[in-house]
């Protein structure tokens, strides 16, 4: 057998939270690996175009004033301690950033330069013109290749190790050579980011699966309001992709099909930059009332001016002409809701502890909580880079004195290759994972959407049950070793049904509307019964509920208008 | 539409006929404004889930999925397919200069390698400021020239240089350097990254590109690798490198010869004159036989085909001719 692989922290996911933490872990002293699926720049975190919020004192701003804006933003299910830690941490974080060689955009003065964006009473929005994601994620990478962490690139994970209740390492597939490999951990870190794609369609990229949050669920972590799912005012039809916030936070607007600002009636003051989930109903139910075009509302930039547009927007104006064929300089684009990041996640403190003892999360994949009910535009890049930068910090301390837990390595490894060699050996008749993968995303994209009620998830509910049937004889047609991703979307289908599960089951339980989850069928907020977070763990019949209390410091829970 | 995807798929771990590369013809019916991407995507799902291919966020910006499409690199996810397809077909073959792993993957191995070899990460000398560092907003506008490569690698599958000599650091990872050295916060406090611009001149640097453009054609996101290149060049001149020193380009015949074999002696003797600009000066220097078969219609040193490079070789070979000395020795490398 090849020698045993083994790191004090073991960081999944390489994008921005996972290399955050793995850097901080090694800065700690911790022997720290990072292990991710694609390269760590071809991260999904590349894709966040509009920027990265924070409050900088020395501008007269105020991170209180961020954190009321985030509580708000998040219908006052956000944790009120863990958003304190995050604006408060924001500047330093930031500078940060901008000392690892970040090329945000200046000021006249040669200062960092701010944008709008939505739900924000102040621009507190850094950005790098409309590829921040990209240049963050980058400049994180070339820190990671400074800091001496062993990377496992294009490594799929199949199983995360508990023994004893602890965290004892991960078992990974070398997708290069088709190999099975386990490595020992005394923590592992999960960032495997968000679960876009089991909705269909999504702005997210194709590898956005829910992996982190359904080895957790498997092991018996838990995951907290998954039903919080964020659909994005202004994508694309047909492809999906995204056309950032930052259009409207440089002032574009949002017309019906007869070039009314329909936000008037919705958010007479914020207009089309109220919250999220405020725009996107206001959309959907203008489209649902026969105010759109073919299922879609119009974004209107023609006014900004080339030369603006040109400056900060220009990547997502060739995202129009490369996939809608239109030039927003010229024409409004069509638009409309799309499902676009999940609030919900795998439950951590504000150290990025899970319930599972040597488990951490950070990124899009944990729920902290700081978005609550919907996130707002910029807060989530913050989250990872906070939140990355703690779980790592604790993680190395905390395997410090300790040793490797130990266990049958063998026997493990050899159970987890005869899962996958069951799968392989499937007969080839049988609906693909791609069938079912859509079907699945179509499903919930019809009933657990922007609008909601308890007839329609129910029945998405049904097609999960007999999803999963058919997914358990789902064949895997190539039979080869080496980048057969035949069987790692076969295999990434699983944690898309189980996070699909819970979204499922989260949204019909909670019978309020309340941030992003609106029920047609319980149209109001209700704080007496509803203000407190749903918390999702595997039961055998499917996942099972139970309530923990929201976090409140100093800001009470009050109506929500923009 | 209906169009037929031809791709050059192979298996080098395969036992079977697979080890070798071969075509495949998938035909599709996909919607008008669908990317090549697009249709691959299909193939993969309804079709054949044994073909592979790197592909993640559909819009050019995680640079998955460069391949060569109609014989040049480019993004599956960028490129519409109506605009290529030729006679109802399109084309498609993994980048090139990269091994391949499977069908359309390649191995990045060297790619990587050779951005980590130019030290890429911000390297400021003396304290740093305890706020942001202060620098304009054109500075930062210019290098977002650069920062939005995404390394796709399709200026890698198309450089000519590379194609032929390996050790040459490439058009990706240059272009990352000067990332660096046009940085104001790089370096000293005047923001010159003097050691950079020394390293990046040694051999396998800045100097052994031909100027043959083809990287700032493959790349589709602007970065313009070559001009960056020649960016680094004009940097490194005005910090005191000059074609005198270490008589750079009189030795720079043997000098490379020694690092990267015989292959040099194509290109050499181009730089030193200033690149194909100067075409009757490059003539004389250029072998016989090499002239001879640039007569037959064979490229010049945009050898875009391994084979022809091979016939190069080989003739090269047989011919042992001794190396040309330039006889100009002082030209400008602007040309
Ligand atoms: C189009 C778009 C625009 C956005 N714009 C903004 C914005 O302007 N501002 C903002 O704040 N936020 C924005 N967001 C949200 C933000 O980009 C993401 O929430 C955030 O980047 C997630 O980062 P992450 O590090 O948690 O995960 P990711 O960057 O998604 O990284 C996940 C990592 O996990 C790895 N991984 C996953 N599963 C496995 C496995 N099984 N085995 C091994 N590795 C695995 C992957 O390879 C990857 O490296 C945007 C999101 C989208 C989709
Ligand atoms: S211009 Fe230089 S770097 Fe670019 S492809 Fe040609 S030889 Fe390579
Ligand atoms: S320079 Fe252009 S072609 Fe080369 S890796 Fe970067 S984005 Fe791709
Ligand atoms: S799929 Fe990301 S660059 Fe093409």
């Amino acid at each position: 057998m090849a020698e045993v692989l083994q790191h004090d922290v073991l960081v999944v996911g390489a994008g921005l939270a996972g290399m955050r933490a793995a850097i901080a872990a090694r800065a700690g002293g911790a022997n720290t690996a990072i292990i991710s699926k694609v390269h760590p720049v071809r991260s999904h975190s590349n894709a966040a175009q509009g920027g990265i919020n924070a409050a900088l004192l020395d501008r007269g701003d105020d991170w209180e004033d961020h954190a009321y804006d985030t509580i708000k933003g998040s219908d006052f299910l956000g944790d009120q301690d863990a958003i304190e830690v995050m604006c408060r941490q924001a500047g330093a974080s930031l500078i940060d950033m901008e000392h690892m060689g970040v090329t945000f955009n200046r000021d006249d003065d040669g200062r960092l330069g701010t944008r709008a964006f939505g739900g924000q009473r102040r621009a507190r929005t850094f950005f790098v013109g409309d590829f921040t994601g990209q240049a963050l994620l980058h400049v994180m990478f070339e820190q990671l290749i400074k800091s001496g962490v062993q990377r496992y690139e294009e490594w799929f994970v199949t199983a995360l190790i508990m023994e004893d209740g602890q965290a004892a390492g991960v078992i990974a597939l070398e997708i290069r050579t088709g190999e099975l490999h386990l490595i020992r951990a005394k923590s592992v870190i999960l960032a495997t980011g968000g679960c876009g794609r089991l909705f269909e369609p999504s702005t997210n990229a194709l590898i956005v699966t829910g992996d982190g949050m359904g080895l957790v669920y498997n092991a018996g972590g838990q995951l907290m309001d998954m039903e919080m799912v964020q659909y994005h005012p202004t994508t694309l039809a047909g492809s999906g992709v995204l056309i950032s916030e930052a259009a409207r936070g440089e002032g574009a607007y949002l017309r019906d099909k007869d070039g009314n600002r329909f936000m008037e009636r919705y958010a007479p003051n914020m207009m089309e930059l109220a919250s999220r989930d405020v725009v996107s109903r206001a959309e959907q139910t203008e489209i649902n009332g026969g105010n759109g075009v073919d299922g879609c509302v119009y974004l209107d930039c023609t006014h900004l001016g080339e030369a603006l547009i040109m400056e900060k927007l220009s990547q997502i104006r060739e995202i129009g002409i490369d996939l809608a064929g239109t030039d927003m300089i010229r024409e409004p684009i069509p638009i409309r809701p799309g499902m676009h990041y999940i609030m919900g996640g795998i439950k951590t403190d504000i150290e990025g502890r899970t319930n599972l003892n040597g488990v951490y999360a950070a990124g899009e994949c944990a729920n902290v909580s700081v978005h609550g009910g919907n996130r707002l535009g910029a807060n989530s890049l913050l989250d990872t880079i906070v939140f990355g930068e703690r779980s790592g910090n604790h993680a190395s301390e905390f395997t410090r004195d300790m040793s490797f837990p130990e266990f049958d390595i063998n026997g493990t490894l050899n159970r987890e290759r005869r899962r996958i060699q069951e799968m392989l050996d499937r007969p080839e008749n049988g609906d693909r994972w791609s069938a079912i993968r859509r079907e699945m995303g179509e499903s919930m994209n019809r009933n657990v959407a922007v609008f909601r009620n308890e007839e329609g998830i129910e029945e998405t509910i049904d097609d999960l049950h007999q999803l999963r049937r058919r997914y358990e004889n789902v064949p895997v047609h190539n039979k080869g070793k080496n980048f057969n991703t035949d069987l790692i979307f076969a295999l990434e289908l699983g944690y898309m049904l189980d996070c699909a599960d819970t979204i499922a089951v989260g949204a019909l339980d909670r019978k309020e509307s309340r941030g992003a989850q609106f029920r047609t069928d319980y149209p109001e907020r209700n704080d007496e019964e509803w203000l407190h977070h749903i918390v999702l763990t595997k039961g055998d019949g499917g996942p099972i509920t139970s309530e923990l209390p929201v976090t409140i410091t100093k800001w009470t829970p009050e109506e929500r208008k923009y | 539409m209906d169009v037929t995807i031809r791709v050059k798929r192979q298996d080098p771990e395969a036992d079977g006929e697979h080890r070798l590369p071969y075509w495949q013809e998938y035909p599709v019916t996909i919607a008008d404004n669908a990317t090549v991407l697009d249709a691959l995507i299909q193939i993969r799902e309804d079709d054949d889930g044994t073909l592979s291919l790197r592909c993640s966020c559909r819009s050019a910006i995680c640079g998955s999925c460069a391949m060569r499409i109609n014989g040049h690199a480019g993004l599956a996810c960028k490129t519409i397919a109506n605009t290529v397809v030729q006679d109802g077909v399109i084309t498609v073959e993994p980048a090139g200069v990269m091994p391949v792993v499977k069908d359309l993957v390649v191995n990045f191995d060297m790619f990587w390698e050779k951005i980590e070899a130019v030290d890429p990460f911000l390297k400021h000398m003396g304290r740093e400021p305890d706020g942001e560092y202060i620098v304009s907003n054109d500075a930062m506008l210019h290098l977002s020239g650069v920062t939005s490569c995404i390394m796709c690698g399709a200026c890698v599958s198309d450089c000519t240089v590379l194609e032929v000599d390996p050790t040459f650091l490439g058009p990706a990872a240059l272009a990352k350097a000067y990332r660096f050295t046009a940085d104001p916060r790089d370096g000293d406090s005047d923001g010159v990254s003097m050691e950079r611009l020394w390293a990046l001149s040694e051999p396998t640097g800045v100097w052994d590109c031909t100027r043959c453009n083809e990287c700032v054609q493959a790349c589709p996101k602007g970065v313009a690798p070559m001009d960056r290149i020649m960016a680094i060049r004009e940097q490194a001149i005005q910090q005191g490198y000059n074609n005198n020193n270490g008589a750079r380009h009189t030795d720079a015949f043997t000098e490379s010869v020694a690092h990267s074999g015989r292959l040099d002696e194509l290109r050499l003797p181009i730089k030193s004159v200033g690149g194909f600009t100067n075409m009757p000066a490059l003539m004389d220097y250029m072998p016989v036989a090499f002239r001879a078969l640039r007569r037959g219609k064979m490229p010049p040193i945009a050898h875009k085909n391994v084979d022809n490079v091979e016939a190069v070789r080989r003739l090269f070979r047989q011919l042992e001719p001794d190396p040309p000395a330039p006889r100009v020795s002082n030209n400008s490398p602007f040309g």
